[in-house]
C-alpha cells in the first residue's frame, strides 16, 4: 500500500516572546519549536516523545493552530490530494478543517465545563456544523458514547460525577463526533491509573480500527508509544532528533539521547534490566539554548564538533525501514 | 526469617481510619510489614490503596479527622525499640523522631518547598532542632549536602529561592532535608513522579547510593511496577487498604500469585516487547471508599471470583518470603511449581 501523507509540516517554528521591563519590550524569545519538518501518513500512529517542556504540546496545538505558528507551513492533504495549507488561512476558513482534525487534551478534569451536562458541551461541535435537530444530536452523541463504553443516558449528567478514566472517556468522544480524520493524542492516558489507561489505550486502538483514524499520539512515557505508534518521533528542545519505526528505535538507537531516554525507563521486568543511562543535569533552557548541538552539554558521546555545528535531520536505513536523526556521530551511511 | 536485629521499623496490624460526614474510611485496614536497614521496601498501588496514608501514619502526620484504630508501629533505634503510635501527636520524642530518625521526601517538590524561605533555610531547619552544630557549621553542613545531590554551586544555590530551582533540583533540595540528620529510616512517597525520566533516573542513583553508604533503610511508594523492578528488594502490594500480597522483589515480580499483582503487571506495556505485546486492562474501577465490597475488596474486579471470596480471606505465607491474600492462591501458584519442574 502506497503511504498518503494526510499532513505535511514544513520548518515549523512557534516562538514566544519574552517581555521584561517598564516599556514590557521583547528581550527574547522562548523557541518552542524550532523548526520541524514532519510527514503524517493517513491512517498511521504517530508517537511523539520527549521530556517536559520539549515543545510537544506547542507543536500538537500547532498543528491545529491552537497556537500560531511563528513561521512554517502545515499542509492538509485531503483524500481527493487536494493540498491545503492551513497556516495562511483566514481563521473563519479554517472551520472545515477543524472538522478532520481534532485533539484530546491531556488532564479530563479540566478539559470539560463544569456547568453543562456532558451533552451539553459535546452538542456546540454538532450544531456548528450543521446538526439542527436536537434529536439528531442526542443520537450521535448517545452512539459514540457507547462506542467507548458508557451507558447512553450519561449524557444529562455533570462531569463531577464521572472519575477520570470515564471523563478522558467524554473527552475522546468530544473529538470523535464530527467524524476527524485525524486525532491529536496529547498525553491522553498520562493521567489515568495504570489499570485506566490500559482500558483507555485498548479503546483508542479500537476506535482507529473502527473509524480509519490517524493519530498523533504525545507522550512522555516510551514504553506507551512502543505498544501504539508505528512511527516515533523524539523531541529535544524544539527539534526533532530521531524519527523512526518505533521497533528500530528500540532496536537500532541511533540518537544518544534516544538511548539515554530509553535506558532511563523502568521496566517492570527483572530480567531485562539494562544499565542507566544517566545524564547529568536539566534540560538547558528553550530561550537561550546552547550553541551547536542543543543536547550537547549532556550528551556522554560529545565531541568538540558537536559544540559548534547545529546537526541536520538525516535521513539513514536501519533493518530495511527509513531512519532519521540529527547527530554528528553516526557512523552509518547517509541516504539521499 | 530474617534476622530480628536487621529490622528498622516493624508495623504490625495497622489500621489508620478516616471521619468525615458521619461516615468511615477504612483507608488503612490492616496492614503489616517490616521494614530492613540497608533494604528498600516498594509498597505499590493505584491511587486511593491507602499507600500514602500508610507512610502519613508512621510519620504521626494523619489530618485531625483520622485516627490510628489499632496496631503497633515499632521503631528500633540501636537497641531500644519505641512505639510510634503510642507517642503524642507534637510531643517532645515525636518530635525527636521526625525528621531524624525517620525522614520524609514528599511527592510533590513544588508544594513541599515552603516559597518564602531559602532552600538553605529549609535545609538548616533540621540541622538547628536535631543537633549541636553551630549557625558557621550548620551552613556548611547545608551547602555540603547539596553538593552530595549534585547540585551545582552549592554556595550560591543555598540562597536562592525554591522558585529558581527546576523540577528535578527542587527535589534533590527535598532529599537534602530528609538526609540532613541521617536518618535510620526514608520514606519517600512518589518522589519521581512528577519529574521526568533522565530526572528520575538521577534521583534513583541518588537513593541507591545514600542506601548503600548509610544503611538506611527505604520506604519508597509508587504506583509504577517499572520502579519496584529497579530499586525494590522488598515488595507490598496494595489495595482498598489491605497488603494483598508481599514478598521479596523476585518473589512478585517473577511469580506473581495475587489476581491483582497479576493483572496490575499484565495491564501496563513493558518497553522492549514490541508493539504485539498483550496488555490486559482490569475490569471496572477501584470501588468507592464509603461503599466497599464485602468480603475480597478486589473480588469484584476479579477474573476468578467464586463465592468463597465472600469472606475476607486471610494473610497465607506461601514460602519463608512470600505472603499473599486470596483464597484460591495455591492454583496459580502451582502453576510456577510445575512450568519450574517441566
Amino acid at each position: 500500500m502506497m503511504k498518503k501523507e494526510i499532513l505535511k509540516l514544513r520548518d515549523v517554528k512557534v516562538y514566544f516572546p519574552v517581555k521584561a521591563g517598564v516599556f514590557n519590550r521583547t528581550v527574547g524569545h522562548v523557541m518552542a519549536v524550532d523548526g520541524v519538518d514532519l510527514d503524517i501518513y493517513r491512517g498511521e500512529v504517530l508517537g511523539l516523545a520527549g521530556e517536559s517542556g520539549c515543545g510537544k504540546t506547542t507543536l500538537g496545538k500547532a498543528i491545529l493552530r491552537l497556537v500560531e505558528p511563528t513561521n512554517g507551513e502545515v499542509t492538509y492533504v485531503s483524500k481527493e490530494d487536494d493540498e491545503t495549507e492551513l497556516t495562511s488561512l483566514e481563521k473563519k476558513d479554517m472551520d472545515p478543517f477543524r472538522k478532520k482534525l481534532q485533539i484530546v487534551f491531556q488532564d479530563p478534569h479540566s478539559s470539560l465545563n463544569p456547568s453543562f451536562t456532558i451533552f451539553g458541551s459535546l452538542q456546540d461541535p454538532l450544531k456548528k456544523f450543521g446538526v439542527n435537530s436536537k434529536e439528531e444530536r442526542r443520537k450521535i452523541i448517545g452512539d459514540l458514547l457507547e462506542a467507548v463504553n458508557m451507558r447512553r443516558e450519561y449524557m444529562d449528567r455533570y462531569p463531577h460525577e464521572f472519575s477520570g478514566g470515564q471523563r478522558q472517556r467524554i473527552g475522546i468522544v468530544r473529538a470523535l463526533c464530527l467524524d476527524p480524520e485525524l486525532i491529536v493524542c496529547d498525553e491522553a492516558v498520562s493521567a489515568l491509573d495504570v489499570s485506566i489507561q490500559a482500558q483507555v489505550l485498548q479503546l483508542l486502538m479500537q476506535l482507529k480500527k473502527d473509524n480509519n483514524l490517524t493519530y498523533l499520539f504525545i507522550t512522555h512515557d516510551l514504553s506507551v508509544t512502543e505498544y501504539l505508534c508505528d512511527r516515533i518521533a523524539v523531541m529535544y528542545l524544539g527539534r526533532i532528533v530521531e524519527l523512526c519505526d518505533s521497533e528500530d528505535l528500540y532496536k537500532n538507537t541511533l540518537h544518544p539521547y534516544s538511548e539515554a531516554l530509553i535506558s532511563a525507563i523502568p521496566v517492570a521486568d527483572l530480567d531485562k534490566k539494562t544499565k542507566r543511562i544517566v545524564l547529568e543535569g536539566d534540560v538547558p533552557s528553550p530561550v537561550n539554548p546552547p550553541k551547536g548541538c542543543p543536547f550537547h552539554p549532556r550528551c556522554p558521546k560529545a565531541k568538540d564538533v558537536c559544540k559548534t555545528e547545529v546537526p541536520t535531520l538525516k535521513k539513514y536505513s536501519t533493518n530495511g525501514n527509513e531512519h532519521y536523526a540529527s547527530c554528528h556521530l553516526i557512523d552509518l551511511p547517509e541516504i539521499s | 526469617m530474617t534476622d530480628k536485629n536487621n529490622i528498622a521499623l516493624s508495623v504490625k496490624n495497622l489500621k489508620t481510619f478516616f471521619y468525615t460526614n458521619n461516615r468511615c474510611n477504612k483507608a488503612v485496614n490492616g496492614v503489616s510489614f517490616d521494614v530492613e536497614k540497608g533494604k528498600t521496601l516498594c509498597i505499590v498501588g493505584e491511587s486511593g490503596c491507602g499507600k500514602s496514608v500508610t507512610a502519613a501514619t508512621i510519620m504521626q502526620l494523619l489530618p485531625t479527622l483520622s485516627r490510628i484504630e489499632e496496631g503497633e508501629i515499632i521503631f528500633r533505634k540501636d537497641d531500644k525499640t519505641v512505639n510510634i503510635e503510642k507517642l503524642e501527636k507534637n510531643g517532645k520524642e515525636m518530635r525527636n523522631i521526625r525528621g531524624s530518625d525517620i525522614a520524609m521526601i514528599f511527592q510533590d517538590p513544588m508544594t513541599a518547598l515552603n516559597p518564602v524561605y531559602t532552600v538553605g533555610f529549609q535545609i538548616s531547619e533540621n540541622l538547628k532542632y536535631h543537633t549541636n552544630l553551630n549557625r558557621k557549621e550548620i551552613r556548611e553542613k547545608s551547602i555540603s549536602l547539596l553538593n552530595d545531590m549534585g547540585i551545582p554551586l552549592p554556595e550560591k544555590r543555598v540562597d536562592e529561592y525554591p522558585h529558581s530551582y527546576s523540577g528535578g533540583m527542587r527535589q534533590r533540595a527535598m532529599i537534602a532535608m530528609a538526609m540532613a540528620c541521617n536518618p535510620k529510616i526514608l520514606i519517600a512517597d512518589e518522589p519521581t513522579t512528577a519529574l521526568d525520566v533522565t530526572i528520575q533516573a538521577q534521583i534513583f542513583e541518588l537513593m541507591e547510593k545514600l542506601k548503600e553508604e548509610n544503611d538506611t533503610a527505604i520506604i519508597l511508594i509508587t504506583h509504577d511496577m517499572g520502579v519496584v523492578a529497579e530499586l525494590a528488594d522488598n515488595v507490598a502490594v496494595m489495595y482498598m487498604g489491605n497488603i494483598v500480597e508481599a514478598g521479596t522483589a523476585d518473589d512478585v515480580l517473577r511469580r506473581p500469585t495475587h489476581p491483582y499483582t497479576k493483572a496490575l503487571l499484565e495491564s501496563v506495556p513493558v518497553l522492549g516487547r514490541g508493539k504485539n505485546q498483550d496488555i490486559n486492562p482490569i475490569k471496572g474501577s477501584t470501588p468507592d471508599p464509603y461503599n466497599r465490597p464485602v468480603g475480597c475488596q478486589f473480588a469484584p474486579r476479579c477474573n476468578w471470583q467464586t463465592e468463597s471470596c465472600d469472606v475476607m480471606p486471610e494473610i497465607t505465607q506461601i514460602n519463608k518470603t512470600h505472603q499473599i491474600r486470596c483464597h484460591k492462591y495455591e492454583q496459580f501458584f502451582e502453576k510456577y511449581d510445575e512450568k519450574r519442574n517441566s
